[in-house]
């Protein structure tokens, strides 16, 4: 029984795979341990002590994200001493910043003249950009704290929108790290990094420069990372909040990695696109799978079907359009023979797709002359 | 590919030719520098160009335009020499190795260097370490693919792979990214004018009755015509009428003034898109279909994993989706096609197809599966060739060096490569429409090395005419280090400044692919 690869999980007989953490047999397990700075993928750094757990035998609570499971362990996840460890540790991480949601109580003088002065420096009215979708907010709920016993830390930077994609604000950051990881660990451009400027630690692209002109190519996946506001999509900021929107998984629409996207959508638009957390990208996207969704709805996309008449297109109605190809190619099928025409199907429509154009081109005209345009 | 894009992170040594991975593959590079920063992988890169993957590489081989068969015979011949290939895995899994064998003898480090200018101690080391690993990888695109002789490029890197024991094991393979979103799936379902779906020869009379008794129809025996002979018969009047779907050779087309008048000569052109694309404005009919975003479906990404797309919102005004115009279209010819919705094509895309025919919607509604796929209970086929090749034993081809279709001489100095940039796509209608894309990547410009602009007298940022025997653009200069004195680069993206004004039409004469990859040109300072 000793030497078998099994944990007591709050009382719970529960196998663990040599190498895993605590955390990881948890969650295997379908056992919640909440983590902030902990990102799959990435080597965990311990940084945020949110996670923590109590093991029988240790002096201190340990972080469950970079314990590893050993046989006979006896771990508790929410005894009233994690419980008390974690309320502590959100209550500072919520008054370190501008943390402008309802769960974050005044900044220890007044709740008013805070959210005034959040509000200043957002140029907004509205609550925190990413209100209802912050894993900050949500262990505060859970835990039911708010930042109220300490006054709220001053260092506060400007919002940064020099770049065409990514806003960073750090006044809203808790120095979790996962932008860094998620950057050199995931992605490895090596764009960010943990620096510091004066006395204040920070997250810092090279050598401290705006995101726009250092290494960075915009994959977005910081973004994705970020646990809180400190970073968020340009073009989704105020725009809509997590609720309103209904997310679709699809497949990437532009190179052959196929990556599996969540699109989200309002109102028929979509206004945001995720990377969704399986084969092949596990939640990484490029910044064309991210950010280049503006085609979709774009007020170019053609709308009806066009005849062109004396050199100039006119707009039609189906029934015309398709009557006139129909007996356009029929004509010419009669008089020229099949292999006077060609299709040219594409790399860009659905299989379901090219499978009736290369059937099209076969059974309805009669000719093989049927191609796409990839090996341009 | 041969292999999934996981097993990059089971590889101990990634060759990396003729793709610049992290502009156009992000998320796949990243599996690769992952392997090598992290899972101590050594990376080999082989390109002309300073690609940002340099900088991760272990080694990095510069050959000049157009080598590509002759150093990858060089590493053959190392490899044979030094005794360092897959013997038993050579006897026992293919023929023709010692042909290929005897060609290389020849193909010296030292001749191999004259040829491609890669020093000969460079390639030997570089063929050394591919050769030591258990499991290595091969990564190769359209920088491989896209020149007279790609046919034989593929081929060669297939030599290679095999001699080493690399193809059906785990972190090993010989994987093409492909460039488009759904090229594979294009392929797989037949188009292309010699196969049906799955690759099933339209020649082949077993083949043709299943597919005539499918259909209803009588079917020609006679293979088609590619995009690239259907155009200048078209200029011939050969060909009466195209009917294209979602494509834009009026830019992706190699010599585009040429492609003009051939479009041009048609008595009907039907064009099926999005947007109102260069080639769309030539159309009689333009007939508006969905996006990805607008329709349900399914796309085959580079690895042959069959996944789903799914529809998000509704189309712009009367835009349709692509099955159904040419179903409609079909149906107004006197062949009916009533197919209630892609769930339904896709079952009889399964009945005719052996290897897509264990997919259907169902099973892959949470992932996706890799073809071939011959039954529901199977799981599919992540790996090819795992015990032994899909065709029997693995052929292994003897191929010579052939110089490039144009190389540059006194009028035209200096050679012409293209390519893509990370932030815009292919001919640009999709990304074109992002402001944030465009704000990174806003227009034209060529590549041009230290020297080169020197000596014609040219600073960063200013505006050069290129010019080759078929057209000319202009476009701003970017000087630095990316590619050697005497090659320029220009990526093919924007209409405004094509680069496939430039380009040769030459063909591969088996893939019929152009030679986008490498021709002759001349830049002096615009005036
Ligand atoms: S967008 Fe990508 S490259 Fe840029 S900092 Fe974020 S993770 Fe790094
Ligand atoms: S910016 Fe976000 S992800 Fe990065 S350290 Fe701050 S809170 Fe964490
Ligand atoms: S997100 Fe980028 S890497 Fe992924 S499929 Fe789309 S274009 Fe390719
Ligand atoms: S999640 Fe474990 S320390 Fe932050």
């Amino acid at each position: 029984m000793e030497k078998k690869n099994i944990i007591l999980l709050n009382g719970k007989e529960t196998a663990f795979e040599p190498g895993e953490t605590i955390l990881d047999a948890a969650r295997r397990n379908h056992v919640d341990i909440p983590t902030l700075c902990h990102l799959k993928g990435a080597a965990s750094t311990g940084a945020c002590r949110v996670c923590v757990v109590e093991v029988e035998g240790a002096g201190t609570l340990l972080a469950a994200c970079s314990t590893f499971a050993a046989p006979g362990m006896v771990v508790r996840t929410e005894s009233p001493k994690v419980v008390q460890s974690r309320k502590a540790t959100i209550e500072l991480l919520l008054a370190s910043g501008n943390h402008n949601c309802a769960v974050r109580g005044g900044d220890g003088v007044d709740w008013t003249a805070f959210q005034l002065g959040v509000q200043a420096m957002d140029k907004t009215e509205a609550l925190c950009p990413v209100w209802g979708d912050c894993r900050l907010q949500e262990l505060a709920y859970k835990y039911q704290v708010n930042g109220e016993r300490y006054p709220k830390n001053d260092t506060c930077y400007p919002v940064e929108e020099v770049n065409p994609f990514i806003v960073r604000d750090f006044s809203r950051c808790i120095l979790c790290g996962r932008c860094a990881q998620a950057c050199n660990q995931i992605q490895v451009n090596n764009a960010i990094s943990f620096g510091s400027r004066g006395a204040e630690h920070k997250i810092i692209a090279d050598g401290d420069f705006p995101l726009a002109t250092a290494e960075c190519v915009f994959c977005g996946e910081c973004v994705q990372a970020c646990p809180v506001g400190a970073l968020t999509e340009k073009k989704v900021r105020y725009r809509h909040r997590p609720w309103e929107v209904k997310k679709v998984r699809t497949t990437c629409s532009y190179c052959g990695v196929g990556c599996q996207l969540e699109l989200h959508v309002k109102d028929n638009t979509i206004v945001k696109v995720q990377g969704a957390d399986i084969a092949p990208n596990h939640g990484s996207l490029c910044v064309k799978g991210r950010f280049g969704y503006d085609f979709v709805g774009h007020p170019d996309r053609l709308t009806k079907p066009l005849i062109k008449e004396n050199g100039k297109h006119r707009e039609a109605g189906w029934d015309e359009a398709l009557d006139l190809v129909a007996k356009k190619l029929s004509e010419i099928k009669a008089a020229h023979g099949p292999d006077s025409m060609g299709v040219l199907t594409s790399a860009r429509i659905t299989n379901e797709e090219n499978y009736v154009a290369q059937k099209f081109a076969r059974a309805v005209l009669g000719t093989n002359n049927v191609d796409h345009c990839a090996r341009l | 590919m041969t292999n999934p894009i996981e097993d990059i992170h089971a590889s101990e040594v990634i060759l990396i030719t003729g793709s610049n991975t992290t502009e156009n593959h992000p998320v796949l590079s990243a599996y690769v520098k992952r392997a090598v920063e992290f899972k101590g992988a050594k990376l080999i890169v082989v390109d002309p160009r300073k690609i940002t993957m340099t900088k991760h590489a272990a080694l990095w081989l510069r050959p000049k335009l157009g080598t590509d068969v002759a150093w990858i015979n060089g590493f053959l011949h190392v490899i044979l020499k030094e005794k360092l290939h897959a013997e038993k895995y050579c006897a026992e899994r293919t023929v023709g190795l010692e042909e290929v064998a005897e060609l290389v003898k020849k193909y010296t480090p030292e001749y191999v260097e004259e040829i491609s200018g890669i020093p000969a101690a460079d390639l030997v080391a570089a063929a050394r370490m591919y050769a030591s690993a258990p499991a290595a990888s091969i990564l190769y695109c359209m920088g491989i693919t896209q020149h007279a002789c790609g046919t034989d490029n593929v081929k060669s890197l297939a030599n290679l792979a095999m001699l080493c024991g690399n193809l059906g094991v785990r972190g090993g393979g010989v994987n093409p990214l492909r460039g488009q979103n759904n090229v594979q799936g294009a392929c797989d379902m037949g188009g292309l004018p010699n196969v049906y779906t799955g690759y099933q020869p339209v020649s082949k009379e077993d083949v043709r009755k299943k597919f005539e008794e499918a259909w209803g129809r009588p079917l020609s025996p006679n293979n088609g015509l590619t995009v690239t002979q259907m155009f200048p018969l078209a200029h011939e009047k050969k060909i009466k009428a195209l009917y294209i779907v979602g494509e834009n050779p009026m830019v992706s087309d190699p010599d585009l003034t040429h492609a003009k008048h051939c479009l041009e000569a048609l008595d009907f052109l039907v064009v099926q898109d999005i947007f109102l694309t260069e080639t769309a404005k030539l159309a009689d009919v333009v007939l508006p279909s969905a996006c990805f975003a607008e329709k349900d479906g399914t796309f085959s990404n580079t690895e042959r994993k069959v996944q789903r797309v799914r529809k998000a919102v509704t189309p712009p005004g009367e835009a349709k989706d692509d099955w159904w115009i040419l179903a409609q279209v079909a149906t107004r010819m006197g062949y009916a096609m009533d197919y209630a919705g892609p769930e339904q094509i896709m079952e009889e895309i399964g009945r005719v197809t052996p290897s897509y025919c264990g997919i259907n919607f169902s099973r892959i509604e949470r992932e996706g599966i890799h073809w071939p796929c011959p039954n529901t209970d199977h799981p599919g086929t992540p790996c090819l060739h795992v015990d032994k090749f899909t065709c029997g034993l693995g052929v292994f081809h003897a191929i010579e060096w052939t110089p490039p279709a144009e190389t540059p001489d006194a009028e035209y100095p200096l050679y012409l490569t293209t390519g893509r940039v990370l932030y815009q796509y292919h001919t640009g209608t999709m990304t074109m429409k992002s402001e944030g894309l465009n704000e990174k990547a806003p227009e034209c410009f060529v590549e041009v090395a230290q020297a080169d602009a020197e000596r014609l007298g040219v600073a960063d940022g200013e505006k050069v005419r290129v010019a080759s025997r078929r057209g000319e653009i202009t476009a701003r200069a970017k000087v630095g280090g990316m590619v050697e004195a005497g090659t320029v680069f220009l990526p093919f993206h924007f209409a405004e400044a094509a680069a496939n004004t430039l380009t040769n039409t030459a063909l591969d004469p088996v893939s019929k692919i152009p030679e986008f990859k490498v021709c002759a040109v001349r830049m002096e300072k615009a005036a």
